[in-house]
């Protein structure tokens, strides 16, 4: 069940524009943020809310990289090795994340708590080498900063 | 949240015009940005009116600051007076650009100064309602200009009759999901209606039309940011803090080898060696410049002895290379230029939409290229069937992706061919080996 903020959200969304279909991508990207991944009752709803077939949601889904049908790790790292960051040690960062959860590209931990994608420029290459955890950056990033973060992570999950 | 320290270092070489307000207590809210001129010039643009508006951006010799450099009034001056539908204004805020974190301060510090440049872009073409399109991952930016498009309803600079000029207007957030090629404006269009982010082939342009088959501009959020400034202030003012045809300032990020990494804003033309020098502090660890990326990764690369140049559109263009997005890239002798080509090509080679077949097929198979090359096993007529396949991309796409990654392919594989051979000859990277050696004595 997609739950009633969600709805709600999803008219207001809609209502903005004098198309109806141009409110699919913002409304995929926030029942993902709910759901945590993109479900079958998400896409169906979508389609039907704003007039569209089921497979021209599923369409979309193809093509926004930021968007995906299977659950991920509640905590998505995302580490940019694009040239700012890989000239300053962005790939070793993206290793070292590798190493220390045993997960590789676009893997989630068993436990469903990590999961890590190597990512292109995500608009903090004054900050390189950067990596965002679901949303929020982290800049300046050194192996031991991202040992001390992970922990962090794994504190807050436990709380 | 981006740290203010970490991205404002600051420089006394800095002439601040759009990032004046950036460091001001409370920043992001309404009463700071009244208090400090804000939506003063939207009040002056509805007295002089669209046609004098339009004018006075022409005469600014503002150039679209997402990487074209079109010029902004004359942008605008395309959109048709006589039309029976509606029109629109939407702001690029796809910020993705590699090497390019100069949009994300500008929302980040002083979302109204945005708003108020939407709204007198508005004014001037006749339309009422604006995006601001905003990449996925930006999503604490869209919070923070939802937060002050919500600001300015309450307050009469955003609806109906807006401070009773008898215009209105309506504005709002949309978001991307991760696509490059969505920052390109015919596919951010595409996008916007609810389509994969496939180009539109142009002409007609989106001024004639654009989104819903409307007249609609679509500029940069920096284009935008200037606007209020180029009212307020006027034309020549603004013309005069550049270099001819480059007129204002510009945000550059600089970013890679570089002592102060950061973003400045300094006069469009200011001399990229004293960039790197005095803006930037130079060089880590007293190592020498090999080469600059001078405009985001998609203009040709410039080597250490071509920075005597100012950074205007047409000094850069004269040099065979791009003002481009404002990313400026420092890379030091230690680096590998064939491995630098080859995070080039992994990154348009991920974000070509596919559409055209010189670009989806080009980006691959160089792709494929340069990761052999970088690997050991290249051949001898690797570097020549490099330039030969970027050459065959090269102007033969819709969008300019296709040029985006052919141009700084072609540039890295001419300016440092010798790197290229010594890949080949040795069967593998000179540079990984000598690390490696270095790491072995230790
Ligand atoms: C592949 C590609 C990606 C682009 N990405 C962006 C972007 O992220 N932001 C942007 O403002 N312009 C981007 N552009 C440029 C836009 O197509 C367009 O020229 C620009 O938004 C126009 O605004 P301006 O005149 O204010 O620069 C991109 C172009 C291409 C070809
Ligand atoms: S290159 Fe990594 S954030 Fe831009």
């Amino acid at each position: 069940m997609l739950s009633d903020t969600l709805i709600s959200k999803f008219d207001d969304v809609i209502a903005r524009y004098p198309l109806k279909r141009s409110a699919i991508v913002p409304l995929l990207l926030f029942a993902q943020d709910e759901i945590g991944h993109i479900s079958d009752e998400a896409i169906e709803e979508i389609a039907r809310r704003v007039e569209v077939l089921p497979i021209e949601v599923i369409e979309d889904i193809g093509y926004y990289s930021m968007l995906h049908r299977q659950p991920i790790g509640k905590f998505n790292l995302q580490v940019c090795t694009n040239v700012s960051c890989q000239l300053l040690g962005g790939e070793e960062i993206l290793e070292h994340c590798s190493k220390r959860l045993g997960i590789g590209h676009k893997q989630t931990t068993a436990d469903g708590l990590f999961s890590l994608e190597e990512v292109e420029c995500l608009g903090a290459c004054c900050g390189a080498p950067a990596m965002q955890v679901n949303y929020d950056f982290y800049e300046n990033l050194t192996p031991e900063r991202v040992d001390r973060l992970i922990e962090d992570l794994k504190a807050r999950a436990e709380k | 949240m981006s740290d203010y320290q970490s991205y404002m270092k600051g420089s006394p070489f800095e002439v601040k015009v759009i990032s004046a307000r950036f460091s001001l207590p409370d920043s992001t809210s309404i009463d700071t940005f009244l208090a400090h001129e804000g939506y003063q010039a939207l009040a002056k643009a509805f007295q002089m009116g669209p046609e004098a508006v339009i004018n006075e951006m022409k005469n600014s010799q503002l150039r679209g600051r997402g990487g074209a450099g079109f010029n902004t009034g004359l942008k605008w001056s395309f959109v048709p007076k006589q039309t029976d539908k509606p029109k629109y204004v939407v702001c690029n805020a796809d910020e993705s650009e590699p090497a390019t974190c100069k949009d994300r301060p500008l929302m980040e510090y002083d979302p109204h100064q945005l708003i108020e440049g939407i709204i007198i872009a508005g004014y001037a073409i006749g339309a009422h309602q604006g995006y601001i399109y905003i990449r996925g991952e930006y999503r604490y930016l869209m919070e923070v200009l939802d937060r002050a498009i919500a600001e300015a309803y309450a307050r009469g600079y955003l609806g109906k009759d807006i401070q009773g000029s008898g215009f209105d207007f309506e504005l709002c957030t949309h978001t991307g999901a991760g696509a490059y090629e969505c920052g390109e404006e015919t596919a951010l269009l595409n996008s916007l209606e609810g389509l994969r982010g496939y180009p539109r082939v142009k002409p007609p342009f989106p001024a004639v039309v654009g989104v819903y088959g409307c007249p609609t501009i679509v500029n940069n959020v920096e284009t935008l940011c200037n606007a209020p400034h180029i009212v307020l202030k006027g034309a020549e003012w603004f013309a005069g803090l550049g270099t001819p045809k480059n007129g204002g300032t510009r945000l550059f990020c600089l970013s890679g080898h570089i002592n102060r990494p950061g973003v400045y804003e300094l006069p469009m033309g200011f001399p990229l060696r004293k960039m790197i020098e005095e803006v930037g502090g130079g060089i880590p660890r007293g190592k020498k410049l090999k080469s600059v990326i001078p405009g985001g990764s998609s203009c040709p690369l410039l080597t250490a002895d071509e920075i005597d140049v100012p950074m205007d559109f047409d000094s850069l263009a004269k040099i065979g290379s791009m003002l481009g997005s404002g990313g400026v890239v420092m890379i030091d002798e230690d680096t590998c230029m064939v491995k630098v080509a080859q995070r080039i090509m992994k990154f348009y080679a991920h974000e070509s939409c596919g559409w055209c077949i010189p670009c989806r097929e080009g980006t691959a198979w160089l792709k494929r290229l340069l990761d052999r090359l970088h690997g050991g096993a290249g051949v001898t007529g690797d570097p020549d069937t490099a330039l030969d396949v970027s050459y065959n991309i090269l102007g033969k796409t819709l969008c300019p992706l296709g040029d985006a990654a052919a141009m700084p392919t072609i540039s890295i594989v001419k300016k440092f061919r010798s790197e290229f051979d010594e890949h080949v000859r040795l069967g593998g990277c000179p540079y990984e080996r000598k690390s490696a050696a270095v790491q072995a004595a230790r």
